[in-house]
This record gives structure tokens, sequence and C-alpha cells, in this order.
């Protein structure tokens, strides 16, 4: 038996209200809200943030064997961007780590991959949907990432979901393209699409289906991801699944993240559904993948502990439609009268992997402080060389002293800056995200988050921030 | 080992010193220029008269090409360096050490630094390339600083709305002590109540908290004790030069809490040392200290040994520190009022103690203190930020063995 092992999604902490869209340019808009990745966000933090949820769960990180990072919206091209999630999550340096970049349908790709491989594979899908001031695209989008490991049954790490079939049907067809470098996509006429997806969709599920011994009526949970919304509801009619069945599509809580949102949704369903029922997964794009699933009496006891439906509640004050077009660049705003900030060099970033990347410090064993960064030299005892090695990413810390910083250079001024002393020891000065000034009072507990701290120089630097622990869901939802 | 000191070995016999301020009409050559040719017929001497120079600077020049120049110094040793915004004192101390190892018979100390030519707010600075994975590059110099502010309040029990009163009040001294000096950046009396209206630059900091950005340029002829009466009648003579680079241990370690700098405590206490000064708020007569933010300057008074822990600001709040205070603190409007040209701020707070010490300060802002019978005179600079910073205390008097 092999299937899902591990999984953790991550949705941004800021939302779009559509409302104010059309508030702002008098078209556009729509009801509900959708989610926005942060000023210092893109798809590869994020995809490091769901990959974390997945990987920490007890004994997954030292079985993957390799890596996928699916995404519409890479941060780089020619150069790998799951080398830096690889990095990140600290996986063996032998774990294969490779790109699926592109492509909407790459989400899906990675996750009928992961099902048919071989080792332990961490399918991790991330994506930043872009579209036009005032557009569809804009509107209807969404910006998150899942991460799943799919794998063979062991004691220590049971199967969560066992993959009952899956099928696929490719499909060469223009109903969604966007030229590199463009920032919105075009589409076809709606119908068209649906002419040629919803036939593909039901015949991917019913091959899907046929080995199984299932038929659609028997689905507890039938899943429809894709941008082509229309299609998508169609087939959803044409399944032949129980009404009840079709899990809803959150469009109007977060928005359709593209590349991401049939991870996001199934481990929706995965935090809700119970031991013994079956999910179908049905992606449109491109033709249609088909990934048919039953949970497992093993999956309560491991579920993660970041459920959707509890990032999707944990949301910020709605985001100023002005600031959401600045942190994507639609709106060229004047730039502080500040030096320009400098870009990471590879060398220094290269020797600091362990540090930079994983945020990995150091313990003396002399006298057993720990030190961030690490040194060769102990802070306290000043023994050399005598460290040991101390992930602390997933170390909760307090707030000490902070400040809030009007001068220095920020995509999103004010920077909040924090000194925070770590839980176990340990003190780092950082940046404070996805918070407010009133997040910065001294006590105020905080955990890590891997983000995007600049680019320059057409660097991106990625380095790790300080945010609020938002345990309790805040009422605003 | 130790750090033993020259007391009374070396004396300072000549200074230059340019208004501080935006030079939009002056180089970096020009400066020097004005400087060092001003310190040189303070001395009665030649440029070529000199032997060894000094020259400290952040970012206005690299090698000692930047002063040998200008000044087409024939075949002199001219040595660059650079401390952060300590690098005035580090060219002083170096020069110092010179002319007492007998190396040299005159040395001279330079400092300059333009800022005003980039066009940025704040200072500009030379980073090493990193990893990108070290929050302190990111951070401006006032929200480094401005963290002094709460953890003094917290720990001292000093309300917040009090503190920003006591903050204001250090700004307030040090613009009513510009206003009446010519080579100052801001001359103007800047009341109270604007200082604290003004917009914020970070945590509880104002524009009025933060010193001027500048440009400028200072310098100080050195020569052993001994000679010093050939040149002036007047001379100055150094009693401690104490520098010391921290461990950096507060911005890696919780046991940290933002209201000292155990820099300046320990390059104070080394000074107080050599120059065998016992109580030093009954012994000094007055202080240059290193004021980029009014919060510092309220830590310094108690880091230097001024006041007890935890009442600095209620000597400042007493008029302690004022210009016609028990120990007037920056008489010639500090780092806040006079302007902050980096390498240049060692030399200028030492120009200060050479004007005060010898009498020459106009009289609107001369101190009462010496005449009192107090004899030596306090200069303190330092740079970086609170938990990770340099630091460098100098005694000079005007009496030797006094």
């Amino acid at each position: 038996m092999a299937g899902i092992i591990a999984y953790g999604a991550y949705l941004p902490y800021h939302r779009l209200e559509r409302a104010d869209i059309s508030a702002a340019l008098g078209t556009g808009g729509g009801k509900g809200a959708r989610t926005v990745a942060s000023y210092d966000e893109d798809s590869t933090s994020m995809g490091v943030e769901a990959a974390r949820i997945a990987v920490d769960a007890p004994a997954i990180r030292e079985r993957v064997d390799q890596l996928y990072l699916a995404t519409a919206t890479p941060a780089y091209l020619d150069k790998t961007n799951a080398t830096a999630v690889h990095a990140a999550l600290a996986l063996d340096p032998h774990v294969l780590a490779v790109d699926m970049v592109g492509s909407v349908r790459s989400g899906a790709g990675a996750l009928i991959t992961a099902a048919r491989a071989a080792g332990p594979t961490l399918a991790v899908l991330s994506d930043i949907r872009t579209g036009l001031p005032g557009g569809a695209d804009e509107r209807d989008g969404g910006d998150g990432a899942a991460a799943f490991v799919f794998g063979a049954h062991h004691e220590d790490t049971p199967v969560l979901a066992e993959v009952l079939a899956q099928d696929t049907i490719s499909d060469e067809v223009l109903d969604r393209w966007r030229l590199p470098g463009a920032n919105a996509s075009r589409v076809w006429e709606e119908r068209f699409g649906e002419e040629v997806y919803v036939p593909a969709a039901t015949e991917a599920l019913a091959g899907a289906l046929e080995s199984t011994g299932l038929t659609a009526d028997r689905i507890d949970h039938l899943v429809v991801a894709g941008l082509h919304g229309r299609a998508c509801r169609a087939v959803g009619k044409a399944a032949g699944v129980r009404p009840e069945a079709v899990v809803p599509d959150l469009a109007d809580k977060i928005g359709n993240a593209g590349t991401a949102q049939p991870g996001i949704l199934l481990a929706d369903v995965l935090d809700r559904c119970r031991p013994g029922e079956t999910i179908a997964l049905v992606v449109l794009g491109d033709g249609a993948a088909v990934l048919v699933l039953r949970a497992t009496e093993a999956l309560p006891a491991r579920r993660p502990p970041r459920p959707v439906a509890a990032q999707i509640a944990a949301h910020g004050p709605a985001l100023k439609y002005a600031t959401y077009l600045t942190w994507r660049g639609l709106l060229d705003r004047e730039p502080p009268r500040r030096p320009d900030p400098e870009p990471p060099y590879a060398p220094p970033s290269h020797r600091r992997i362990g540090w930079k990347y994983a945020l990995v410090a150091s313990r003396c064993t002399a006298c057993g402080t720990r030190q961030m960064p690490p040194g060769r030299v102990c802070v306290a005892c000043r023994s050399v060389d005598a460290t040991t090695d101390e992930p602390v990413a997933n170390v909760q810390g307090t707030v000490a002293n902070s400040t809030v910083d009007r001068l220095a250079f920020t995509p999103s001024p004010p920077m909040l800056v924090v000194v925070v002393d770590f839980d176990g020891g340990g003190r780092l000065r950082c940046q404070l995200t996805d918070a407010h000034e009133a997040d910065t009072a001294v006590g105020t507990r905080v955990e890590m988050t891997f983000r995007r701290t600049l680019t320059a120089n057409g660097v991106h630097n990625y380095f790790w921030k300080a945010r609020p622990v938002r345990t309790a869901v805040p009422d605003q939802a | 080992m130790g750090s033993h000191g020259i007391r009374d070995r070396v004396a300072i016999v000549g200074m230059g010193c340019t208004r501080f301020g935006e030079h939009w009409d002056k180089s970096v050559d020009d400066l020097l220029v004005e400087s060092t040719t001003a310190a040189v017929a303070s001395a009665g001497i030649a440029l070529d008269d000199v032997d060894a120079f000094w020259l400290g600077t952040q970012g206005s020049g690299g090698s000692g090409l930047t002063l040998s120049r200008p000044l087409r110094l024939p075949y002199k040793p001219v040595t660059r360096l650079e401390n952060m915004c300590a690098t005035g004192s580090e060219s002083l101390r170096n020069a110092c050490y010179a002319v007492a190892s007998g190396a040299y018979d005159v040395a001279m100390a330079v400092g300059v630094e333009k800022l005003k030519d980039s066009g940025f707010s704040g200072l500009s600075s030379t980073l090493v390339p990193g990893a990108g994975d070290d929050g302190r590059g990111e951070t401006s110099p006032p929200a480094n600083f401005s963290l002094l502010a709460p953890a003094y309040a917290e720990r001292y029990g000093v309300d917040r709305d009090e503190l920003k009163d006591v903050l204001a009040r250090i700004a307030w001294k040090n613009h009513v002590n510009g206003a009446r000096n010519s080579r100052a950046q801001f001359r103007r009396e800047v009341p109270v109540e604007r200082i604290k209206a003004a917009p914020v630059v970070a945590g509880m900091l104002g524009v009025f908290d933060c010193s001027g950005v500048s440009d400028g340029s200072a310098a100080a002829v050195v020569v052993r004790a001994e000679d010093a009466y050939r040149y002036t009648d007047r001379p100055i003579f150094v009693k401690a030069l104490s520098f010391v680079a921290g461990p950096a241990r507060g911005l890696a370690h919780p046991d940290y809490d933002f209201t000292t700098f155990p820099e300046v405590v320990a390059s104070a206490e080394d000074a107080y040392r050599q120059a065998g000064v016992t109580d030093p708020r009954a012994e000094i007569a007055m202080a240059e200290v290193h004021d980029c933010f009014t919060p510092t300057e309220l830590v310094l008074m108690e880091d230097l040994g001024f006041s007890r822990r935890g009442e600095a600001w209620k000597d400042v709040q007493a008029g302690v520190f004022d210009l016609d205070g028990e120990l007037p603190v920056n008489p010639d409007g500090g780092l806040k009022a006079f302007g902050h040209p980096i390498g240049a701020s060692g030399l200028r707070m030492m120009f200060e103690a050479w004007l005060q010490l010898r009498g020459e300060a106009p009289p609107e802002r001369r101190i009462s203190s010496l005449a009192e019978g107090r004899k030596l005179a306090l200069t303190h600079n330092l740079g970086g930020g609170p938990g990770d910073c340099v630091s460098f205390v100098s005694l000079v008097g005007k009496e030797l063995h006094g």
C-alpha cells in the first residue's frame, strides 16, 4: 500500500477584499476575498512554508528521496527553485530537487509523478496568481502552496491516504496561455474550454475508477480544481457523484491559487474527512489528471498542526487595494531616499547555506550556549570549534526589544524590527512580518518564517523573519 | 599584559576644524586642505614640518593618497584608517601613540567625511559582500539606537511620556549650545515642544532626536609633551586614550538588556585608570560625548560614571549637563547640533576640548567648571550600535602632571 504519508498547506496572512477592487477602480470586484502573498513572499518561500509542515511530521524528513516544486510563477528561470526549498528543509544532499515550472498543470503533474514514484517523494505546489488590475484573474486568483509526501507504508510513517488509482489525459489545447515575462494570461472563449474539459475529466475519472471497482456515486469527496471555473462546475455535475460529495472550491474565501489549488483543496479535505472515505481529485488544465485516494485509520492522529480551515480564518485586516498593487509591482511608488539594498553574494550565501536557508544555529559543547548565527567561537565561553548544529527554525521565541524603523528600505514601510530571545537560548535581531506595530510589544510570542527579504540586482534574498504566533483564530473572519 | 596609557607623554599643540554642514560647494579635498592648514597654522608650523599623518574616514576615500594627493605631501607616511563613527578618535589615538613611541616628532591626526553628496538621508555605509542572512545591515542607525529608549524606560520604571521629555531636553540643550557655535550645522535653538512634535523616524525617536548629517573635517597636531611649549603657550596634554571593540555579544546573547554600552563602560574604566580619575563627575570639567541619538547621550551619562544607574534621566531634567550645569556635556552642540561627518566627529570633539581648556571658546558658551578648579576634559566617541559597538574615551588637560 502506498499513498500520502504527510502533507501541509500554506495560505498567506493577507486577504484582498474583492469589493475593494471595485471601490478603487469602479470595475472588477465581486464578493468575498482572495489570499495575497505578502511583499516578502514568492512561490519558493510559500512552498517552503507548506513543505515545512509536511516534513516536520515525525520521521518524514529523513525519508524523502526526491522533491518536485511545481509553480507557474517561478522566482527564477534557468536556476532551480526547488534547491532553495531543499536547502530550507535541510534535506539530505542526495535528495533530487527539481522544478516543474511554467504551467498550472505542473501542480497536478507533481502529485501524479509523486504518486507513481518508487521512493518517497515530496511534491510542493506553489503559486501566485497575477492578472491585470480590474480583470477576472486578479479577482478570482489567489496565492498559496501545498505539499505532499507520497510513499510506501512504514510503521513509523503510515500511509494517511492510500492511492487507489490515478489517470491522466494530455491534450494540447489553447484555452489559457501567457508569454514568458507577461504579467497576465490570455484565455479563449469559456464555452470552448468547457467543451474540451468536461469529457476529458469524466473520461479520466472513469478510467481511474474502473480499476478500483468503485463507481462515482461511491466517492465521498470530489475535488475539482482548475482555472476554468465554468468547466470545473460542469465536471462536478457531470461526474455522477452525489451532489453533497462535491467539495466547495473556497473561491469566496481564498480565491484560486492555480498550480497550488488542487493541493490546498485536497489538504482541506484530508484535514476533515473520516478514515475509509474516498476522495477523487480531478484537475483540469491541458487535459485532465485524476487521483483517487482513500483515507486510512492513521490519518486522524497525524494531521498537520496548521489545518487549512484555521489558516483561512487566521488572516490579517483587509489589505488596501493600493498596497496590493504596490506589492505586485503594478504601482510604481517613490522609493525612499536611501542607498539601494545590497543583494546577497553567491559565495558567502553558499558557505552559510545551513544558517541562511535552514536556520541551523550552533550550540557550544563546552558551556551549552546556543548561538545564532552559528560561530566558531562561543559567544559566552569563547571555546573554539566546540559546537554542534542546532536547527532553530521551529523554535519559538519572545520579543525582548523592538522598534519601528521608518527610515529603512522596505517594500512595505515601516520596517518592524524585533530582538527575539529563543526558547532554550539564543538571540536574533530580525524583521517581524505578517504583523502590525502592536505586535512588536515586548513579550510577544513569535515563530520563524522563511521569506524573500528583498530582490536587488536581479537576485532574490531568502532569509527568515519572525511572525507573531497566532494560536487563537482571530475574530475578523 | 596591561593597558598602560601614555599619560602626559604627548600634547596637542594645534587644531583646525571646518564648519560642519551642507558643503555643496566643497569637495573632500577642500575640507582636508581647510582643516589641516588651520591646524598647522595654529601650531605655528608648516605642513612639511609634520612627520607622519593618520587620516580617518569611513567612506570618503581610501588609502593615504586621499590626504597626500590634495595636500601634495612630499613623500610622507599617511595611514588611512576607519573604525565606524569613532574613526576620528581612532586617528588621534594612533597619531598620539606614534609620537609617544618616539618614532616621530610631529604627527597629525585628520578626520574627514562628505555625506551630503550621496543624496541619501542618513548615513551610507560600505558593506563587505555578505549572504543577506543577518538583519543588522537592513535597519537604520536611528532604529538601532532607538532600542535603548523603551529598554531604559522599562528597566528604571520611567514613564514613556516622561522619557520623551527627557530625550527632548537633551536635544534642546544641544541645540542651545550649537546656537552659540559658529561652526555648528544647526545654529538655532529649538523649543522642546517642537522637538517632541517632530515626525517620528524610528521607535520613540523623532527627527530632532537624531544627529545632523553633514560634511566636515578636523585635524590635530601632536608632539612630545616636553616639546609642547615650543609650539604654543597653551598646549593640551593627553592624559588617557582608550579604545575597545566589543565582542558583539549583545545581539547574540539574551543577557544584554539594551540599557548600557558595555564597551563604553570598559573604555571609560580604562581611561580613568590611565588618567588617575576616581570620581569622574567631580573631576571632569566638561565632556564631549557621542550623542548620535538622544537616548545614546542619556545612557552614556551612566556608562561614563557621570550619573548613577537609573538616574541620568533625573540629572538631565535637573540641568546637570547644561552649559551652565555642574558638568557641561557637549558644550559645542554635539553631534546633534554640530553635525556628524563620521570620520571627523572624534576630532571635532577634541577641538571643543581644545577651545575650552585654552579659554578660546566664545564667551556665550564658555563653561564655568574650569574656573572652579576642574582641569580635565573628556571626549567619548562610539561606532556601531547597542550590543555591537566600538568605543573610545580620552581625557585631556591643560596642565602637565595636573
